[in-house]
This record gives C-alpha cells, sequence and structure tokens, in this order.
C-alpha cells in the first residue's frame, strides 16, 4: 500500500469508529466524546499554526470566543445557520487582523503579542457585559438550536453535528499537508530563511496559516456554543489560549490525529482521576510531567517516530 | 561581442556601526560567465552577496538584475526573479528527506510529477539521487554542502551565488565539484565565493578581489595571480 493510502485508510478509520461508537457509548461518554471532538477541531485549528507553521500562539482562545460569540450574539435575529457562518467569518477576519499585526514579531515576542490579543479580547468581552453577560455568559434557548429541521439539544443529533465539524476539520488537516502550501509551511517550520531564500513569501504564508488556524478554531467555537447552548467570557480567558497547546503536544504536535489523541487522552485523564481522588489535577500533572519526559514528540509523533514512518 | 551584464552594481556600501563592511563596490557580471570573489576574511564578501539577494540591505548604492534595479525588491523576489543562493554555513531542512529539500526548492517553479523528476536530476548531478530516501540532517557535511547545491540547480537560476561551497569537501568531491561548476557555464551565471585557490584558478572565468570591503583588483586568473597588490594583501608572496 503507498503511503497515501495508508493514510487514507487510517484516518478514514478513525472517523468510521467515531461515527460507530455512538451506538454503543453509554449516555455520559457519548456526551463526553461529542465534547471532546469539537475541542479536538478547536486543537486541529491549533495544530495547523503551531504543529505545522512552527508558530506558539498564546491567544488562541480569542479565535474560539470569536466563533462562540460571533454565533451567539446574532443567532436570535439571524437565526441559526447565518449565525453560525458569521461566527466562522468573524473568527477569520479577527485572525487576518491579528495576523498581520502579530507576524511583525516572531519567537517570544509573538507568543507574549498574541497573549496581549487575546486578553484584549477578553477584556472586550466582560466590557460590554449588558450584551454579552460578562462572566456569567448567556444560554442559547433551545429553539434557536435547530439547524434546518435538526434539534441539535437532541444527544444524537449534537454527537453527529459534533463529528461533522470534526471529520471536515480532520480533512482540511489532511489535505492540507499534502498540497504544495502546507509543505512550505512545513519548511517555514523547520528552516524559515532557508524557505525565503529559496523565493517564498514567508510573511504571506505565516499568514495564511494564521487565518486558516483562525478559522478553524472560529468554527470550533461557533459549534461549541450551538451544541451545548452557552457562551461565556470564560472560554476567552487564557485557559483556552493554554488548552489547545496542551492537546496538541500530548497528541503530538505536526500530525494530523494527534489533536483528537491529545484532547480525548486529557478529558479522560482528569474526568477518570476526578473519579479516584479530589486532588484529580495532581494525577494529571504527574502524567503530563511523564509523557514530556518520555514522549516528547506526543502520542502520535512517537508512533510516527517508532511504528509508522508515513504518518502525516 | 558586447557580452550583456546579468548583474549589475553601483556604489554599494554597507556600514555596520561605523565599520565600513563593504565601501562604493562598482561591480558588473557578465551573463554566462563563472566569476569568483575572493578575499582575506572579512573582505565584505558575504555582506556583499547578502545584499545582491536581499539578505541584507545596503546603506547606500543600487542593485541592478538584467538592467532592472531591485535595490527595493525583498529577497523572495529577487530569487523569484531567477537568483538562486547556497548559505556559507549550511542551510537545509535537516529533518525532511533529501528529496523534499530539492523538491521544496523546485515547486516554486514547477507542478506534480515533474517536481520529482527535476530533483532526482538535480540529485543525480550532484551524486546524490541513491540518498534521496535519506533525512538530510543524517548526511555527512560535505554530502550536506553538495545537497545546497542541488536545491540551487533544481530552481534553474539565471546567477547561482555559492558561498563557500567546497568547504568541508573531500579532495575528491572538490575534484567532481570542479567539473559540475564548468559544466553549468552554458546554462547559468555563476557567483562563487571560495577560499580554495585551486578550486578558484581552475573554474573561473574571471576573479574579483575585495579587501576591507573595497574591489582591490579584477581580471583572468592569470592576471590576478601576476597581480602584486593582491599578493601582497592575500595570496602571500610565495
Amino acid at each position: 500500500m503507498s503511503d497515501l493510502r495508508k493514510s487514507l485508510v487510517l484516518h478514514g478509520g478513525v472517523l468510521v469508529l467515531l461515527f460507530g461508537l455512538q451506538f454503543v457509548l453509554p449516555a455520559y461518554h457519548h456526551g463526553v466524546v461529542a465534547r471532546v471532538m469539537v475541542m479536538a477541531s478547536y486543537a486541529i485549528g491549533y495544530n495547523v499554526l503551531f504543529g505545522y507553521t512552527g508558530l506558539l500562539s498564546l491567544g488562541h482562545a480569542m479565535f474560539f470566543a470569536a466563533g462562540m460569540y460571533g454565533m451567539g450574539l446574532t443567532v436570535g435575529v439571524l437565526g441559526t445557520a447565518p449565525a453560525l457562518a458569521f461566527g466562522v467569518v468573524a473568527g477569520a477576519l479577527l485572525a487576518a487582523v491579528v495576523g498581520a499585526l502579530a507576524l511583525r514579531t516572531a519567537g517570544v515576542a509573538f507568543m507574549i503579542v498574541t497573549l496581549m490579543f487575546a486578553q484584549a479580547g477578553y477584556l472586550t468581552i466582560l466590557y460590554f457585559g449588558t450584551y454579552t453577560r460578562g462572566d456569567e455568559g448567556f444560554v442559547i434557548p433551545q429553539a434557536q438550536r435547530v439547524l434546518g429541521a435538526v434539534d441539535l439539544s437532541d444527544p444524537a443529533n449534537r454527537y453527529f453535528a459534533a463529528l461533522a465539524l470534526f471529520a471536515l476539520c480532520l480533512m482540511v488537516s489532511l489535505r492540507l499537508v499534502h498540497t504544495s502550501f502546507g509543505r512550505v509551511l512545513i519548511a517555514i517550520r523547520e528552516n524559515e530563511e532557508r524557505a525565503r531564500m529559496l523565493g517564498y513569501n514567508v510573511f504571506a504564508r505565516k499568514w495564511a496559516a494564521v487565518v486558516i488556524s483562525g478559522t478553524l478554531s472560529a468554527a470550533a467555537g461557533a459549534f461549541y456554543g450551538l451544541l451545548f447552548g452557552y457562551a461565556g467570557a470564560s472560554f476567552a480567558g487564557v485557559q483556552y489560549s493554554i488548552f489547545p497547546l496542551l492537546w496538541v503536544l500530548l497528541g503530538g504536535a505536526g500530525t494530523v490525529l494527534g489533536p483528537l489523541v491529545g484532547t480525548l487522552f486529557m478529558f479522560y485523564l482528569i474526568d477518570l482521576s476526578s473519579g479516584v481522588t479530589s486532588a484529580y489535577m495532581l494525577i494529571a500533572g504527574v502524567a503530563l510531567v511523564l509523557l514530556t519526559l518520555f514522549a516528547q514528540q506526543g502520542l502520535m509523533g512517537e508512533v510516527r517516530a517508532r511504528v509508522w514512518r508515513w504518518l502525516p | 561581442m558586447a557580452a550583456v551584464s546579468l548583474l549589475e552594481t553601483r556604489g554599494l556600501s554597507k556600514h555596520f556601526a561605523g565599520l565600513r563592511a563593504v565601501e562604493g563596490v562598482d561591480f558588473t557580471l557578465p551573463e554566462g560567465e563563472v566569476r569568483a570573489l575572493i578575499g582575506p576574511n572579512g573582505a565584505g564578501k558575504t555582506t556583499f552577496v547578502g545584499m545582491l539577494c536581499g539578505r541584507i540591505a545596503p546603506s547606500s548604492g543600487t542593485v541592478a538584475f538584467e538592467g532592472r534595479d531591485i535595490s527595493h525588491l525583498p529577497a523572495h523576489r529577487r530569487i523569484g526573479l531567477g537568483m538562486a543562493y547556497t548559505f556559507q554555513i549550511t542551510s537545509i531542512f535537516a529533518r525532511l528527506p533529501v528529496l523534499e529539500n530539492v523538491a521544496l526548492a523546485a515547486r516554486r517553479r514547477l507542478k506534480g510529477a515533474a517536481v520529482t523528476r527535476a530533483s532526482l536530476a538535480a540529485l543525480e548531478r550532484v551524486g546524490l539521487a541513491d540518498r534521496a530516501d535519506q533525512i538530510a540532517g543524517d548526511l555527512s557535511y560535505g554530502h550536506q554542502r553538495l545537497l545546497e547545491i542541488a536545491m540551487g540547480l533544481v530552481q534553474a537560476p539565471r546567477l547561482l551565488i555559492l558561498d563557500e561551497p567546497t568547504q568541508g569537501l573531500a579532495d575528491s568531491e572538490i575534484a567532481d565539484f570542479k567539473a559540475l561548476v564548468r559544466g553549468l557555464v552554458v546554462e547559468t551565471t555563476v557567483l562563487l565565493i571560495e577560499h580554495n585557490m585551486n578550486v578558484v584558478m581552475e573554474t573561473a572565468d574571471r576573479i574579483t578581489v575585495l579587501n576591507f570591503g573595497e574591489v582591490l583588483a579584477e581580471g583572468t586568473p592569470a592576471e590576478i595571480r601576476a597581480n602584486g597588490a593582491v599578493q601582497a594583501a592575500y595570496l602571500g608572496t610565495g
């Protein structure tokens, strides 16, 4: 089998598995996996910038929140589908502007600038508390969570919508790494100056990567608000910028499946350890330290290094 | 025969905080020539070619490529016009396969199956075709130098700038390199920064000598060898 075919079989297999899981999972895990798939979509967006382009952003919560609030604040006026699109577009535009400004810096300065933009976004949400209801957030009424004739508050429909979003993000990511554009992103990650001196407009490509990454993150935010019926300022906070970084690092930066594996791992690590002890963050912390010590490339990164060299 | 001038600089200077690294260089490179740029360490050679391809912004002066002023173009645009540049300190994509390194260089002008074809052909020319699937960082230092040259060749450049390409090559590899450069004459113009005098004398049509950032002399290898000022500054009196 060619490497491309192996990769298609593997990623297609994962989607089929996720599809099948909904029929066998108990109600609680059914909900968890739906949530994981939306968050993994967010992580896939993050991975485009961090894993493939080599740019570490500490402010991705602003894109997630742009999608969530772009959808949540307009859904009552526009209707469900247009509001969803509005959220995604809001995230894309925000990424276009923030990218153009933040990419004037590099390295640590880029991390700080993205962090500051995200903090500004968070404070903006609090400032306009009249509309956003600040920290408390607001519930999106069930009547507005109907896409076409599909009620997204119903668990089965919600699972299916989460899977559809995840499948789309996974395919975008998988397609990206096989295009010449994606390969140049990897080249920029590996050796930016060499890429520039091969004649590539490095700035333009990094900017495009920020926009793609921000758009996928916003799509995840918009879906999250719609599927779980809530938008709140905590989703714009700094921890929601750190989460995708952790998920991607754990799952394997620069691997297509890494974001899903990392998100799933982290959700269940916290879930299982909180069932054992109230000091569950201690168990999660130790597990994270062990992984960073012994699986520096993340779970899928190690799989690629040791078993499946062809893994994209 | 009036040769077409491919590259021309007028009064090109670079000052670093008072240090005059390059000072008022007027330089003309006709098409189809192999030109060597020599000079003692710190003479400003790398700074000079850095200004040609846009890595370093000049303090003053102009650069023209094929008669067009490119002084204000960013590096990637100049590369797009047909310059290719190999770094003095090897710069490759060390964690990617050898073939992908060359393919990245090829993809800017080619698409689809032509990329792999041209990349393998370029690797063939530098003698690395059998190592196409290796990780570039696992190659020996000399082979990494050759890989960088292949990345230059595959761009089919109008001007190929090689910054100390034979540094770290074994004697047998240097012999192959000389033959390779002579073979390039029909397809491209070469600007070669080189310390190995043997390579310079055997490959270059003409030589430009830089000293303290200024052009000290220019001429054929025989003229440069006979030039007293060059001997004093660089070659040693022997």
